[in-house]
């Protein structure tokens, strides 16, 4: 799947493969320190908060937490 | 007011592979709406993995609904809670910006099925709500119709991911599905390929729209012809020639 920063596109994919591996091989066997990927989570964040900022992208309105808030909807 | 709605979804996948398709569900053969997918904040609190994924998706729009939003790439944040202990994924979404002219939040719990340890069952909710003066009920009644169409798009493309992902899985289930729909005959439940949906509250819903549509046309339609007949003689009047 696509970036929204298209020079992104190869730092994501080698982020996503490093997180599937680590999410199916470590978290859900109950191993759940997280430092496996965070090196090329970093470099793929750069470059996507930069490809947002260009993009005109309100930072605020995503960085908002709903789950397990105030704010999250619940059905009455 | 809002409008609610809420499914449920069986996926005839054990709770772990569902929540490693979750991750990977894009793109797959029913998300060609699907422009871009990008993991913006993801951190492990308290055992549980709190990821935070933005998307970019396209928006086809009726033509009256151009008026109210010119672009057509709709952004959507995607929040997800993974908890291996309980076995539950929560994931929350909304659409940013445009929400006053339609906001959709989208609520969806993937636990393990009670009726089947190898099955995930997906609890979904989801609140259509719209402040366009005069024309909320309308745009809500298209929303939610979108809506419903993205879910059965979506269970469709989560479906066939998980099917490439686990295909021994797969496998195993055609059996069972070949006995699911001789009890559905019997039964009152859709079901559309390894997927059933409940959807009773929402059709409801739906029907008590479509009359009110009904009622809204029949107005109009009486307003244009007062219009045209009320139109005819000025028409005439500007036209003395052609009498």
């Amino acid at each position: 799947m696509n970036s929204i920063g298209e020079t992104c596109n190869e730092l994501k994919q080698q982020y996503d493969s490093c997180f599937h591996t680590w999410f199916s091989e470590k978290f859900l066997k109950g191993d759940t320190s997280d430092n496996t990927c965070s090196n090329l989570f970093k470099m793929y964040q750069q470059c996507v908060k930069k490809a947002m900022k260009e993009q005109h992208i309100e930072f605020k309105e995503i960085e908002t937490n709903y789950l397990e808030t105030e704010k999250e909807k619940k059905h009455s | 007011m809002v409008k609610y709605y809420e499914n449920i979804t069986i996926f005839h996948f054990d709770w772990s592979q569902v929540v490693r398709g979750f991750f990977q569900r894009y793109p797959n053969p029913h998300s060609s709406h699907v422009l871009t997918e990008d993991t913006i904040s993801r951190e492990v609190k308290n055992g549980k993995l709190y990821s935070k994924r933005l998307l970019t998706k396209t928006n086809r729009l009726p033509k009256w609904g151009e008026r109210f939003i010119s672009k057509n790439v709709v952004k959507i944040v995607e929040e997800s809670i993974v908890d291996p202990e309980a076995k539950t994924l929560t994931t929350y979404t909304k659409n940013l910006g445009y929400t006053k002219v339609m906001s959709i939040v989208e609520k969806v719990v993937y636990q393990v099925s009670d009726e089947n340890p190898e099955w995930t069952i997906a609890k979904r909710s989801a609140w259509i709500d719209s402040q366009v003066f005069g024309f909320s009920r309308a745009i809500q009644a298209f929303g939610l119709d979108r809506f419903k169409k993205n879910c059965t798009k979506m269970s469709e493309g989560f479906n066939y991911v998980l099917t490439n992902m686990f295909p021994h899985t797969a496998q195993f289930i055609n059996p069972k599905l070949s006995q699911m729909s001789f009890s559905m005959q019997a039964g009152h439940s859709t079901m559309d390929d390894n997927v059933t949906t409940k959807s009773s509250l929402a059709e409801d819903l739906q029907h008590s729209l479509q009359g009110k549509a009904e009622k809204v046309k029949d107005a109009a339609k009486k307003a244009t012809d007062l219009a045209k007949q009320k139109a005819r003689p000025i028409y005439a009047a500007c036209q003395p020639n052609q009498s």
